[in-house]
C-alpha cells in the first residue's frame, strides 16, 4: 500500500553523521592492536627499470626489523579487470614508474621501517622511459609490459554506428577540434592505511581503506593462494575515495602476507607522496572531435578519436578506453556516431577511475565544440543544446537505453537560475558566462568480473527489539551510502531512522555488494534493500492483516506504526507487529538482491556504457577575465541536476556541491603531471607535485557561491525514482567554464586545465585559442559496424557491405 | 642517546602524561599514546589541515608541533567538545547540515571554528572562509561547512541571550 | 605517515642561554621557532640537526614594544594596530591561519629557498640523484649553473625591506644590527649573512615609516591560501602632497633574495604618479624580476604580469580604489 513518504526528500542527520563529528569513527589508520608491527615499502627510484638484484640482509639485521619482503614472496599477480592481471604486489623483473614498490620492511616501529628501508640494496639495469602516450606509439621498444595489443598500445578499439564517413560528408558544417585533458588524482584527504591480522580461529582479516572489499576480497584469495572463505575484509569507512580506492594496492597484500607469516598484526600507512604514486585516477586524454551539423544547428554526426596516457599499468584501463566514448551520446541525439580509443603504457604511476571515469575528457571537448558551433551558427547555446537533448525512453545510435531524461528540464532550469538571457554575450568585455552539460550512469550495467550474479545484495534482519539490522556489503566513503541503505529501508518498513542500524562493508557478515563506484550504490544497494524490506513487510502484513480486519496488500506501515489503509482504527505498533510475526513464522529476516536489466546492445562490448539509469546535469559558470594578465575569477555557479528524487537534500546538494568543487578545481589546477629531466643528464621522470601543497586543490577562499536546483522525475528502475548524484555534477563544470571564458575575452582554452598563462597566451595569439593543434596517426583497428536503432539494426555488429545493402 | 623523555600538558581540560620520544609531533603524541584518534593527518606537512587542534585556544597544526613544545600547555581535541552527552552547537551542525561527508577534515575543521566561535560569536560568511582557508576539504567544496558554522554561531548566540 | 629523524631537545629560558648553547653545540644545532619551515624539512630529510634549540620559552623574544620581537606569531604581527600596512598585508598572506598561529616573524624572515627539485622527500630526490641545494652536484633549474637558484619565498622580507626595516641579530660574541636587505645573499643555499651561531632577535621598522609614509605589499601566488608567493611587490611611500618625496619599492619570490629596486625609487622621487609614471616605475621593476622554473606556474608568465602588480602597488598607494582587485587577485579583502 502506497503512503505519503516519512523520511524520503526530507533533510536530516546523516546516520554516521555524529560519529564524524564526535571523532569517533575509525578510520583504518585509527585502528591499533597489541603486539601491532609496521610495514614500509621501498619504492623504485627509476621509471623503468630491470630489477638485476635485491640484498635485504642488512636490512634483516638492523634492529627491530621482523620480516623483508621482495617480489619473490609473491609469484601470483593481481589486476581488478580480468583482462589486465599484470601487476605484483613487489616487483618481480621490472620496474614501471618512479614509485613503484620493490621491497617491504616489517618493524616494531614505523621510524625503524624507515630507517631500514635504507639499507636494502637494488641493482637495477635502466631503460628509457615513456613519458606520454604520443612517445608511446613513437617508441614500441622496450615494451612496458609483454601482453596488450602491440608495442606499448594496452587497448585499442574502434566502433562504428552508422556510415559516419557518410553523415559527415553530407553535412552542411563540419567541425573538427582537437583538444586535451591532463590528468589530475583523487586527493582523498584520508591516506590509506590498512591492518592485517589473525583473528581468534586463525583466519586472515584485514581492514583497510577499500572502496571495493569485494574486489579485494577476490585479489587477496588469488593472490596469497588461499581460499576466500579464510580470509575476512573490512572496509573502514573512507577518508574520501573518489575512485582512488577502487583497486587493491600493493600494500594491502603485504600486511595481509606479512599478518600470515608472521602471526602478528601488521599494519600500513601511506605518506601523502605514496598516494600520489598509487593514483589510478585520471587519464591524461588527447582527442580529436569531428561533429556534423545542419545549419540550422540539427546534429548529424560524430567521429571521436582518444588516445589515452595509461600509466604504468592496467588498472581499469580497459573500462576508461571505453568510457572516453561511450557515453558521449547520452546528452544529445547523433543519429551517427563513431568512436575509436587508444590506451598507451607509459612510465607513470596508472591511471584509473576516477570521478566520472573516462568521461570528462570527451564531455569537455563535447560541450565546448557546442558553444563553438552556436556560436558559428549565432544560436544561442541554451537553445541549441534544447534543439538536440536527447528523448526520454529513447535509444542512442550506439543502442543505449535512456529511460528518464531530465535534461531539457536542467538546461531551462539553470537558464532561469542563471539569468542567461540577460547575461550571455551581454555582461561587456572581461566578464563572461557559459553553459555546458553532462549524463552520468547510476551504476554500470556489468560486473568487473563476468558472473550471473547479483550486483549486490541485502540482508535484513528484524529484531523482536524493533530493532532493523541492514546487512550489506555497500561501502561508505563519505559519499552517504550507509544512509541511503537506513533511509530506505526506514520508509519501507515506516519505522524511524533510529530504529535502523546498517552494518556494510565486511566480507565476513555482509552480502556481497561490489563496491563504492560508478554510483551505484543508492540504485543497486538500495533495490536489494528494498526488495528486502518489501518481502518482510509482506511477511509481517500477510500475519497481522486478520488482527486488522483488512488484506495484506491494504496495510500500511508508517511513522513506527502498522495500520489498515481504509481503518480509522489504531492499528498496532511495529513492534508489535513483529512480534505477532515472530510467534508465527519464527526469527524474522529477509534478503534481496539486484541485478541490472539486460541491455539491449549485443555487439562484443555492448557491456561498457548500459545503466539501469542516467543521470543528467546541465551547468552555468560565470568569470571574470583580466585581459592584462589572464587572471580568472569565479564569483559563482548554478547548477541543474536531474536527480530523479533526492533522498536526502542536505547529502544531495552536499554531493552536488563537492562535485562542482572538484569539477572546477580540475577545470582551473589540478594537474598530476611529470617532469623529466634533461636527457643527455639524467633519466628521471618524476611526478611534479607529490604534495598537498604543490598539488593545487581548492581552498575555502577560492570557492565560489554554488546556487543547485533538482529535477526529480522518478525514475522506474531507481529506489524511490532516486537516480546517482555523486559524479554526474563533476562534469559539465569543466566546459562551463572554458565557455564563460570565452563569452568573457573571446578567447578558446581546448586544454584542461585553463591556467592564466594559457588564456594570456591565447590573447595574445592570431588565433585566440590554446590548445593541441596536431592529433598523431592511431593504429586503430577496423570498426565494429553496428547499425543504428533507426537504420534497421538489431545491435548486433553486421558486415559494412551487408549493411550497405541494408540501408 | 636514544632516550624518551617525560611530557606532561592538559589534554581536553585533564592532566595526561607520557613518556615519548623527542621527535615526537603533538599529532604522534595525541593519537598513539593517548589513544585519541579524532585528531586526523592527511600530509604531515602544514599543507592541509586535517591535524589542527587548539593550543592554548589557538588553532594550531599538531603534525608541526614538537610534543616536547608543549610541555604545561593545554591542548583541545575533537574528543573534548561535546557537552556530555550532548553535541556542541557545532558538531550538531555540522552533522546536521552536509558539513561533514567523508569526515576526515571534520575534526580539523570543527576545531578551529571553535576558535573563531570563540573569539568572534557573530563572523561573516568572509570571515568564517578565512578562518577555515587552511582546512582542505575535498568533499563539501566548502559551501554546507560554511553554512553549519553560521548556524552554530546562531545557536552559540542564542544559548548566551538565554 | 612522515616522521621527524631522532635529536636532542633543548629548551632554553633566555636569548643568552640560547646562544650559549649554538655556540657550544655548533653546526650540529638548529633554532626552532614556529617550526613550519624547519619541521617539513627535516621530516623531507633536509636538515637533520642533532640539537633541536626551541625557542619557545623565550618570553623577550615576543616583545612588542616599538619592536617586533622575532618569536612574535604572524598572526600577532598582522593584528597589531601599530604594524604597518605592507607587512600586516604580507604576514596575513603568509600559508594559512593556522600556520600564522605558530609561524614567527623571524622564522618566516629566515625561510629556507624553495624549489620544486628541493621542497620534495628524501625518495623523490633520489629519483632525480638529488641537486645542487642538497646532496647533489646539479642543479636542474640551470644546469650550467654553479650557484644554486632556489627561490626566496618570504612575504615578510620584501614587505620590511620596502619599510626600510633592520634586524638584531646575538650571538655569544655580541650583537649587530643589519638592514633587512642586507640579511639575504642571492645563493639559494647560502641565502643568509646570520652565521649559524647568530639568533635574530627583532625587527625595528623607523618609526618615520609610520609618519607620511604609505605602504602595501602585492602577492602572486595560485589560491587564495597556503600557498608561497611566487611575486611579491612591496612597495613604500612618503608623499608630499601629490608629489613623491621618496620611495622604496621591494621584490620578493623572483631571486634567491629578496631586494630593494633602487632605480624605481629614485625615479619617482620628485614625480606625481600618473599613470604614465607608474607604468614607467612599473616597467623598470618588472625588469629586475628574474623568475626561474622552479616553482608554481609558468614562468613567463609569471615575469610578463610583474609589471602589473607593481602597477597593482603604486595605484593603490595612489589612492585608487583596488578592493576589487584585491579581492580577485588575493581572493579575500586585505
Amino acid at each position: 500500500m502506497k503512503k505519503r513518504f516519512d523520511i524520503v526528500g526530507k533533510p536530516r542527520r546523516r546516520v554516521d553523521g555524529r560519529a564524524k563529528v564526535t571523532g569517533q569513527l575509525r578510520y583504518a589508520d585509527d585502528l591499533a592492536l597489541p603486539r601491532m608491527l609496521f610495514a614500509k615499502l621501498l619504492r623504485s627510484p627509476h621509471p623503468h627499470a630491470v630489477v638485476e638484484a635485491i640484498d635485504t640482509e642488512r636490512a634483516r639485521r638492523h634492529p627491530g626489523v621482523h620480516l623483508v619482503l621482495t617480489g619473490q614472496d609473491f609469484p601470483v599477480p593481481f589486476g581488478i579487470m580480468p583482462v589486465s592481471v599484470d601487476e605484483y604486489p613487489l616487483a618481480r623483473e621490472r620496474v614501471r614508474y618512479v614509485g613503484d614498490p620493490i621491497a617491504a620492511v616489517i618493524a616494531v616501529d614505523e621510524q625503524t621501517a624507515v630507517e631500514a628501508l635504507r639499507l636494502i640494496d637494488v641493482r637495477y639495469t635502466v631503460l628509457p622511459p615513456v613519458a606520454s602516450a604520443e612517445e608511446g606509439l613513437q617508441r614500441p621498444e622496450p615494451r612496458i609490459h609483454d601482453y596488450g595489443e602491440q608495442g606499448n598500445i594496452h587497448r585499442n578499439q574502434s566502433y562504428e554506428f552508422g556510415d559516419v564517413g557518410e553523415a559527415l560528408a553530407k553535412s552542411e558544417l563540419v567541425f573538427e577540434d582537437t583538444f586535451f585533458y591532463e590528468g589530475n588524482t583523487h586527493l582523498p584527504m584520508e591516506q590509506q592505511a590498512s591492518l592485517a591480522f589473525l583473528d581468534g580461529e586463525g583466519k586472515l582479516q584485514i581492514s583497510s581503506s577499500t572502496q571495493n572489499p569485494h574486489y579485494l576480497h577476490r585479489q587477496l584469495a588469488r593472490v596469497l593462494q588461499i581460499p576466500e572463505s579464510q580470509i575476512r575484509v573490512v572496509a573502514t569507512p573512507n577518508g574520501g575515495g573518489f575512485g582512488g580506492k577502487c583497486d587493491p594496492g600493493g600494500h594491502e597484500f603485504v600486511v595481509a602476507k606479512s599478518a600470515l607469516i608472521l602471526g602478528r598484526p601488521v599494519k600500513i600507512g601511506l605518506t601523502r607522496e605514496e598516494v600520489f604514486y598509487v593514483h589510478r585516477g585520471r587519464h591524461p586524454v588527447l582527442f580529436k572531435m569531428k561533429t556534423g551539423v545542419t545549419k540550422d544547428g540539427k546534429l548529424t554526426a560524430m567521429h571521436l578519436q582518444t588516445l589515452l596516457d595509461g600509466g604504468g599499468y592496467g588498472s581499469h584501463g580497459p573500462a576508461s578506453t571505453f568510457y572516453t566514448g561511450v557515453l558521449t551520446p547520452v546528452t544529445y541525439h547523433y543519429p551517427r556516431f563513431k568512436f575509436e580509443a587508444c590506451r598507451v603504457f607509459t612510465n607513470k604511476p596508472a591511471c584509473g577511475p576516477k570521478r566520472g571515469h573516462g568521461t570528462p575528457q570527451p564531455r569537455f571537448g563535447q560541450e565546448v565544440q557546442l558553444d563553438k558551433i552556436a556560436d558559428k551558427l549565432g544560436m544561442d547555446p541554451a537553445e541549441l543544446r534544447l534543439l538536440n537533448v536527447s528523448k526520454p525512453d529513447s535509444l542512442t545510435a550506439s543502442w543505449l537505453r535512456i529511460g528518464s531524461n531530465g535534461l531539457a528540464d536542467c538546461i531551462r532550469k539553470v537558464t532561469e537560475m542563471s539569468g542567461w538571457k540577460e547575461k550571455h554575450r551581454k555582461l561587456g568585455r572581461g566578464r563572461g558566462v557559459g553553459l555546458a552539460c553532462s549524463t552520468y550512469m547510476s551504476g554500470a550495467g556489468v560486473a568487473i568480473y563476468w558472473n550471473k550474479m547479483p550486483h549486490s545484495g541485502v540482508q535484513i534482519l528484524l529484531d523482536r527489539s524493533g530493532a532493523v539490522i541492514v546487512y550489506c556489503g555497500a561501502t561508505e566513503i563519505g559519499q552517504g551510502s550507509d544512509d541511503v541503505l537506513a533511509g530506505l529501508v526506514a520508509e519501507a518498513l515506516g519505522v524511524d531512522i533510529g530504529a535502523v542500524r546498517v552494518v556494510t562493508g565486511d566480507t565476513g557478515i555482509t552480502p556481497v555488494d561490489l563496491g563504492s563506484y560508478s554510483s551505484r550504490v543508492t540504485i543497486m544497494a538500495g533495490n536489494a534493500a528494498l526488495q528486502a524490506a518489501e518481502r518482510l513487510r509482506a511477511t509481517i502484513a500477510g500475519v497481522v492483516s486478520e488482527t486488522l480486519g483488512t488484506v495484506p496488500d491494504r496495510i500500511v506501515f508508517s511513522q513506527g506504526r502498522v495500520f489498515a489503509a481504509d481503518n480509522a482504527g489504531p492499528g498496532m505498533t511495529f513492534v508489535e507487529a513483529v512480534h505477532a510475526a515472530e510467534a508465527q513464522l519464527g526469527t524474522l529476516s529477509a534478503v534481496g538482491s539486484y541485478a541490472p536489466p539486460k541491455a539491449p546492445g549485443k555487439y562484443k562490448g555492448a557491456g561498457v556504457g548500459p545503466s539501469p539509469a542516467y543521470s543528467f546535469t546541465a551547468c552555468v559558470v560565470e568569470t571574470e577575465v583580466d585581459e592584462r594578465t589572464g587572471w580568472i575569477h569565479v564569483p559563482k555557479i548554478w547548477i541543474a541536476h536531474d536527480i530523479g528524487r533526492a533522498l536526502n537534500p542536505t547529502l544531495a546538494r552536499g554531493q552536488v556541491i563537492g562535485g562542482v568543487y572538484m569539477g572546477l578545481g580540475e577545470a582551473l589546477m589540478e594537474e598530476q603531471s611529470f617532469r623529466r629531466l634533461p636527457e643527455k643528464l639524467s633519466g628521471a621522470l618524476v611526478h611534479r607535485a607529490p604534495s598537498m601543497l604543490d598539488y593545487k586543490s581548492l581552498t575555502a577562499l577560492d570557492m565560489p557561491d554554488v546556487e543547485v536546483a533538482f529535477i526529480e522525475d522518478p525514475d522506474p528502475n531507481c529506489p524511490y525514482g532516486a537516480k546517482e548524484v555523486g559524479q554526474g555534477p563533476l562534469l559539465p563544470v569543466m566546459p562551463a567554464v572554458a565557455n564563460a571564458i570565452f563569452d568573457a575575452v573571446g578567447v578558446r582554452i581546448d586544454e584542461i586545465p585553463i591556467t592564466p598563462d594559457k588564456v594570456l597566451r591565447a590573447l595574445h595569439a592570431q588565433e585566440k585559442r590554446v590548445g593541441p593543434t596536431a592529433f598523431p596517426t592511431v593504429p586503430y583497428p577496423a570498426p565494429t559496424f553496428v547499425l543504428p536503432p533507426w537504420e534497421g539494426g538489431d545491435g548486433k555488429e553486421v558486415k559494412r557491405d551487408a549493411a550497405a545493402a541494408v540501408v | 642517546m636514544r632516550r624518551s623523555v617525560q611530557l606532561a600538558l592538559t589534554v581536553n581540560g585533564e592532566p595526561a602524561e607520557s613518556s615519548v620520544a623527542p621527535y615526537k609531533t603533538l599529532l604522534e603524541v595525541l593519537r598513539e599514546d593517548l589513544g585519541l584518534t579524532g585528531t586526523k593527518h592527511g600530509c604531515e606537512l602544514g599543507e592541509c589541515g586535517a591535524c589542527a587542534v587548539l593550543v592554548d585556544g589557538e588553532p594550531q597544526l599538531s603534525c608541526l608541533t614538537l610534543a616536547l613544545d608543549c610541555e604545561g600547555r593545554s591542548v583541545q581535541t575533537i574528543e573534548g567538545l561535546a557537552r556530555g552527552p550532548n553535541l556542541h552547537p557545532l558538531q550538531a551542525a555540522f552533522a546536521d547540515f552536509g558539513g561533514s561527508q567523508c569526515g576526515y577534515c571534520t575534526p580539523g575543521v570543527i576545531m578551529t571554528a571553535k576558535a573563531l566561535l570563540d573569539r568572534n560569536p557573530n563572523p561573516s560568511r568572509e570571515e568564517i572562509r578565512q578562518a577555515t582557508a587552511g582546512n582542505l576539504c575535498r568533499c563539501t567544496g566548502y559551501q554546507q561547512i560554511t553554512e553549519a558554522i553560521e548556524d552554530a554561531a546562531a545557536q552559540l548566540r542564542n544559548e548566551k541571550a538565554l | 605517515m612522515l616522521r621527524l629523524p631522532w635529536f636532542e631537545h633543548r629548551a632554553p629560558r633566555s636569548v643568552a642561554e640560547a646562544a650559549q648553547i649554538l655556540a657550544a653545540e655548533g653546526p650540529r644545532a638548529m633554532l626552532i621557532a614556529g617550526g613550519t619551515d624547519l619541521l617539513p624539512n627535516m621530516k623531507r630529510r633536509h636538515q637533520a640537526p642533532q640539537v633541536l634549540v626551541s625557542l619557545a620559552r623565550v618570553p623577550e623574544l615576543r616583545r612588542l614594544n616599538g619592536t617586533f620581537g622575532a618569536a612574535l606569531t604572524l598572526s600577532e604581527v598582522a593584528n597589531h594596530e601599530k604594524t604597518p600596512a605592507a607587512l600586516r598585508q604580507a604576514a596575513i598572506q603568509v600559508a594559512t591561519p593556522h600556520i600564522r598561529n605558530m609561524g614567527t616573524l623571524g622564522g618566516n624572515l629566515c625561510l629556507d629557498t624553495r624549489c620544486t627539485y628541493y621542497n620534495q622527500t628524501y625518495e623523490w630526490r633520489k629519483a632525480i640523484d638529488f641537486c645542487l641545494k642538497k646532496d647533489g652536484n646539479t642543479c636542474w633549474v640551470a644546469t650550467a649553473s654553479k650557484r644554486c637558484v632556489a627561490v626566496s619565498s618570504t612575504d615578510t622580507a620584501p614587505a620590511l625591506i620596502a619599510l626600510n626595516a633592520v634586524v638584531k641579530l646575538v650571538s655569544a660574541k655580541g650583537e649587530r644590527e643589519i638592514p633587512v636587505e642586507a640579511l639575504y645573499q642571492n645563493d639559494g643555499i647560502d641565502y643568509l649573512s646570520r652565521t649559524p651561531e647568530e639568533i635574530l632577535t627583532e625587527v625595528r621598522v623607523p618609526s618615520g615609516s609610520n609618519g607620511g609614509w604609505k605602504s602595501t605589499y602585492w602577492k602572486l601566488r595560485r589560491r587564495g591560501s597556503f600557498d608561497f608567493p611566487i611575486l611579491g611587490v612591496a612597495a613604500a611611500l612618503k608623499l608630499d602632497g601629490d608629489v613623491v618625496a621618496e620611495a622604496r619599492i621591494a621584490l620578493g619570490a623572483v631571486a634567491s633574495r629578496p631586494f630593494l629596486v633602487e632605480k624605481a625609487g629614485a625615479f619617482l622621487k620628485g614625480k606625481r604618479l600618473t599613470d604614465e609614471v607608474i607604468a614607467e616605475a612599473a616597467g623598470m621593476v618588472a625588469n629586475r624580476a628574474k623568475p626561474m622554473d622552479n616553482t608554481d606556474m609558468d614562468l613567463y608568465w609569471r615575469k610578463e604580469v610583474a609589471d602589473d602588480f607593481a602597477a597593482y602597488a603604486l595605484r593603490e598607494l595612489r589612492g585608487d580604489d583596488l578592493r576589487a582587485t584585491r579581492l580577485r587577485i588575493a581572493r579575500q579583502a586585505l
